[in-house]
């Protein structure tokens, strides 16, 4: 259906990149009416490759196509993007930049108007479209007031009324909660079962996506070669894998599961193994392990420990990573409790190692709640309403410091109006946000050069937070806005985004990248309470373990971490507390391991295939299997053959 | 309904609003139009521009009223209310006046001239609310319809535009700078026209990859005699309309401008030939949009009837004061307006409230901060 003769493509070079080829020597073809997962780290051209299956690469986005692709025997070359518009339908990242019309019925019908088909078909066919994505109680909706999962199911909706034989889609699943994403994988599913349709697709939330693949088109890295085949065979070889995936890895099985009912058949005997190892301290062992890995340095350094499940990050290993924010951070107005720290960095990382052990020692369980966490952030009863809509209804909440919250909850429950309530971004109609701890500041009355010393937000779209046509002139902005003494922030930025040089444009960035620049900037002041609106929006598997690395760095340091997000795989490795928002009121919060694992719509995958224990993440199995193993001796040994 | 009845109707209403300056009728047509749209609009986003054309409508009526009071007014009265001190002008500013008498007549003409004025923009703000402007456009003809979508898209951008600087604005606050003030709004200038174009090229990049644009084939002599044809046209509307509204030659102006008229409507339906697409669900015009635009013609034309009947009543005037009356007959034809508060088609049932989608946005009542 889609063939691929020997593609790649070559973008101009710019002032600040060379001219690489984004995708290169790419030769297959995408059978007809399978769905085609096309997976890949961050910037192998995997848009591009999309792009040029609907002719907008490189009709639309200039660059140089070598080869041919052809879709239904159409020859993008000479076909534009409108001349194949009847057999490929495409939706991009943002379905907002998506849409023409203003309406749910118009959109669903733009398309066919603008092929010409007759008005009998078009009406069937709307009907027939409004039925299968269950839009019917939509229809007249202006499209500005649905919520993101019905813009979602709306963008496919309208590229699916001209019946085209192939669909492509640039991550679907990115901006939804986990419910909403079901719903549209469930629609993709039934379009290639039910009318034969092609679906090629690219997708970050692997764990979301993969077991409903039938082939996997792999860009294991940029110049290498795409390969396409069975999607167990395929997950062995790449580099990003959801944790289903790293959980067969991690115990041999072959093949390896994708879903997680596959998994849960062969899960027997590792459940019972697993059910020998301390259940309960399972979190805070497997947290120390990967948190804490300065014991590594008495170990030789061939240890076959940590991440194996996600590729390393090219900063190097999370501890030197800690250190270094640690020394930027350094001056900070708050004294470690347990520091006694002199003055040269080795010291400090010496008072850091005993910070770590003296914690896992005192209060194995309780992680974040030490004897001196003080309460940075107080809500009580806040109502906020606007116009008719309330977004939160009496929501009472506190933070202390070193506690990491991951804020949960549909598309549109009041995740990041509450966030914005803690920066003052919305003024309560009703009861108290105070924030700066004993200071009990009122964000929205506060100025914000006062209260960036107390709160930093993070937005969700991190560009928004960057000005400066390049990184050095942003982080001298960043000095100037916080009073911080000049290189604070470039020095976070080396922390966090090493390698990074001072005349990149921040549009240059990667998505993680930007991410974490957008961080440091925030991070400049130094405010005790950070706080990340859906940080994982588009970053592949790498940039997450990275951002994950960072965040607990910062709660080691006792900042208190607050994220919105509906990446469950990523509340589960990083949060101490899980708080579930709905219709703008608070419906759960607790620890994280028996709030996630007490609802299918937020636990992990690892927490499905293990249940009823209560383990979260691959770390923490590693961890729990390695206990086993050495209290019964060495009878397994197989997981350090993975590596 | 048919989105133009809805502006047939309200341009009746305006036609009717710029025949008379008795404060009376004109209120009774804003109440007439105030009603209808309060009776029949929905709960979309456009539906929401009749609260800003009201405060528009009153604005105008306030500037009108300051002017008067300040610069005085070309009516000669009697009845001064209060005598402001005058700024003398030199000579080439004659018959400019800053300052001086205020009289009751002066103040009362532009009250009369400023609501005629206000009336003629509430009734367009009527036709607006109650009536999509996307689906206007959709009724061109073929051939308009490229540039008909262009319209719409532009439309769309000023709102988008807005949010997207309350968006940067709340960011600068949080950046720990002020989002007050017109330094903070020309700082986040640039990044906001930088996400418009992106957001340009990524609307045009998937209107391409939905077909926008194909055309069929057609052969080169019907595209040279549709160019022909809308040029002539044009070209005979300009001429005919300048000779009808000119003083002399009128005789040729009819016809000429008829004769345009014809070509462009020929040229415009050859150029359809080039367009192949089709429409979704037409607006029908059916007996209720008859009965809808019949109401706003009908208002129109009674006051244009009573101008001649009425003309006291329709015009009280300013000097000397009298008491505007409320005449009968083109009061009871005002009110044939109503009718389409009882035919037009019910709007759908307010839809649930919609989730608060962008994060930033911000309340209305935005934090009071205390100056640095």
């Amino acid at each position: 259906m889609i063939r691929f003769e020997q593609v790649s493509v070559r973008y101009e070079a710019t002032a600040t990149a060379a001219a690489v080829p984004a995708v290169q020597g790419v030769d297959l073809e995408i059978p007809e009416g399978e769905l085609c997962l096309l997976v890949g780290p961050s910037g192998v051209g995997k848009s591009t490759l999309l792009g040029t299956v609907s002719g907008l690469v490189p009709h639309f986005t200039g660059g140089t196509l070598h080869g041919r692709v052809t879709v239904a025997g159409r020859d993008t070359r000479t076909h534009k993007p409108r001349e194949v518009a009847d057999v490929v339908g495409t939706v991009g990242q943002d379905p907002l930049a998506h849409f023409v019309t203003d309406t749910v019925e118009d959109e669903l019908a733009y398309g066919m108007e603008s092929l010409g088909l007759p008005p009998g078909t078009m009406r069937r066919r709307v009907e027939e479209t409004l039925d299968l994505l269950g839009l019917n109680e939509l229809r007249d909706r202006p499209i500005a007031t649905l919520s993101g999962g019905q813009q979602q199911r709306v963008a496919i909706g309208s590229v699916l009324t001209p019946h085209p034989q192939v669909l492509v889609l640039d991550e679907p699943t990115s901006a939804l909660d986990p419910a909403a994403a079901e719903e549209v994988l469930a629609v993709l599913q039934r379009l290639v079962h039910d009318l034969g349709t092609t679906v090629l697709m690219a997708e970050h939330r692997l764990e979301r996506v993969v077991q409903y693949a039938d082939q996997v088109l792999l860009l294991p890295e940029p110049g290498a070669a795409a390969q396409l085949g069975d999607p167990a065979e395929l997950m062995a070889l790449s580099p990003v894998r959801p944790p289903v995936v790293a959980l067969g890895r991690l115990a041999g099985w072959s093949p390896l599961p994708l879903s997680v009912r596959d998994a849960r058949r062969r899960a027997g005997p590792l459940r019972e193994e697993l059910a020998e190892a301390p259940d309960a301290d399972s979190a805070a062992a497997a947290r120390t392990h990967t948190e804490a890995p300065e014991d590594r340095h008495d170990r030789p350094p061939q240890s076959p420990a940590t991440d194996a499940d996600a590729p390393r990050p090219a900063a190097g290993s999370p501890s030197r990573l800690r250190s270094r924010l640690r020394a930027a951070l350094l001056p900070a107005p708050r004294r470690d409790p347990h520091g006694k720290r002199e003055s040269a960095q080795s010291a400090q990382s010496a008072s850091w190692i005993r910070t770590g052990n003296e914690r896992t020692e005192k209060h194995p369980e309780k992680g974040p709640r030490r004897p001196h966490a003080r309460s940075l952030a107080h809500i009580s009863g806040l109502t906020l309403s606007r116009g008719a809509v309330t977004a939160l209804h009496e929501v009472d909440f506190t933070l202390r410091s070193g506690e990491t919250v991951a804020l949960m909850g549909r598309n549109g429950a009041g995740k990041s109006t509450l966030l914005g309530a803690l920066v003052g971004l919305h003024t309560p109609t009703a009861g108290s946000v105070t924030v700066g701890g004993d200071d009990r500041l009122t964000p929205s009355r506060t100025r914000p050069g006062q209260l960036l010393r107390h709160v930093g937000l993070v937005p969700q779209e991190p560009r928004d937070l960057l000005y400066a046509d390049t990184v050095a002139a942003e982080c001298a902005a960043a000095d100037a806005d916080a009073d911080a003494e000049e290189g604070t922030c470039r020095d976070l930025v080396a922390a966090l985004l090493p390698g990074v040089s001072d005349g990149t444009h921040p549009r240059d960035l990667s998505e993680g990248q930007r991410l974490a620049l957008a961080l440091a900037v925030v991070l400049t002041s130094r405010p005790p309470l950070v706080l990340l609106d859906e940080p994982t929006r588009g970053l592949d598997y790498a940039a997450k373990s990275r951002l994950v690395s960072i965040l607990r760095a910062l709660a080691d340091q006792r900042h208190a971490v607050v994220l919105a997000t509906h990446d469950v795989e990523l509340a589960a490795e990083l949060a101490h507390r899980v708080v579930i928002l709905a219709q703008g009121e608070i419906v759960a919060d607790g620890p994280t391991a028996q709030v996630v694992t007490s609802s299918p719509a937020f636990a992990p995958q690892v927490a499905k295939v293990l249940a009823p224990g209560r383990w979260l993440t691959v770390p923490q199995v590693r961890a729990g299997l390695r206990a086993v193993r050495e209290r019964g001796g060495p009878t397994g040994g197989d997981e350090g053959a993975q590596e | 309904m048919h989105p133009g009845a809805w502006w047939l109707w309200a341009l009746g209403l305006a036609a009717a609003a710029s025949r008379t300056t008795n404060p009376l009728l004109l209120m009774l047509l804003c109440a007439v139009a105030g009603h209808v749209v309060a009776a029949r609009r929905t709960d979309a986003p456009w539906a929401r521009s009749y609260g800003a054309f009201l405060k528009l409508g009153l604005a105008v009526l306030v500037i009108r009223l300051v002017f008067a009071f300040f610069l005085g007014s070309p009516i000669p009265g009697s009845l001064v209310l209060v005598t402001l001190p005058e700024v003398p002008l030199p000579d080439w500013a004659q018959g400019v006046r800053i300052g001086g008498r205020v009289t009751a007549e002066g103040l009362v003409f532009a009250l009369y001239d400023g609501l005629r004025l206000a009336t003629l923009l509430i009734c367009v703000g009527a036709a607006n609310a109650l009536a999509n402007p996307a689906r206007l456009l959709k009724s061109l003809p073929g051939a308009l319809y490229e540039t008909g979508v262009a319209a719409v898209v532009a439309m769309t951008f000023a709102p988008n535009l807005v949010a997207d600087v309350q968006r940067l604005r709340a960011a600068r606050r949080l950046r720990g700078r002020n989002d007050k003030g017109i330094r903070a709004l020309l700082q986040v200038g640039l990044p906001v026209l930088e996400g418009a174009l992106e957001r340009s090229v990524a609307l045009a990049a998937a209107m391409d990859a939905r077909g926008y644009g194909r055309s069929a084939k057609v052969p080169r002599t019907v595209r040279r005699t549709t160019t022909c044809l809308t040029l002539g046209g044009l070209l005979g509307v300009c001429a005919g309309s300048y000779a009808l509204l000119a003083s002399q030659g009128a005789a040729y102006g009819l016809p000429l401008l008829l004769g345009g008229v014809a070509l462009a409507v020929a040229g415009l339906r050859l150029g359809g030939r080039r367009s192949i697409r089709t429409r979704y669900r037409p607006e029908r015009w059916g007996a209720r949009a008859w009965l809808v635009s019949g109401a706003g013609v009908a208002v129109g034309a009674v006051m244009v009837a009573a101008g001649g009947a009425f003309p006291d009543a329709l015009h009280p005037p300013a000097v000397p004061l009298t008491t505007p009356i409320l005449p009968l007959w083109p009061s009871a034809g005002l009110l044939m307006g109503l009718l389409p508060a009882f035919v037009a088609p019910l709007p759908d049932p307010p839809s649930p409230p919609s989730p608060p989608s962008t994060p930033s946005s911000r309340s209305p009542s935005a934090p009071e901060e205390p100056a640095p």
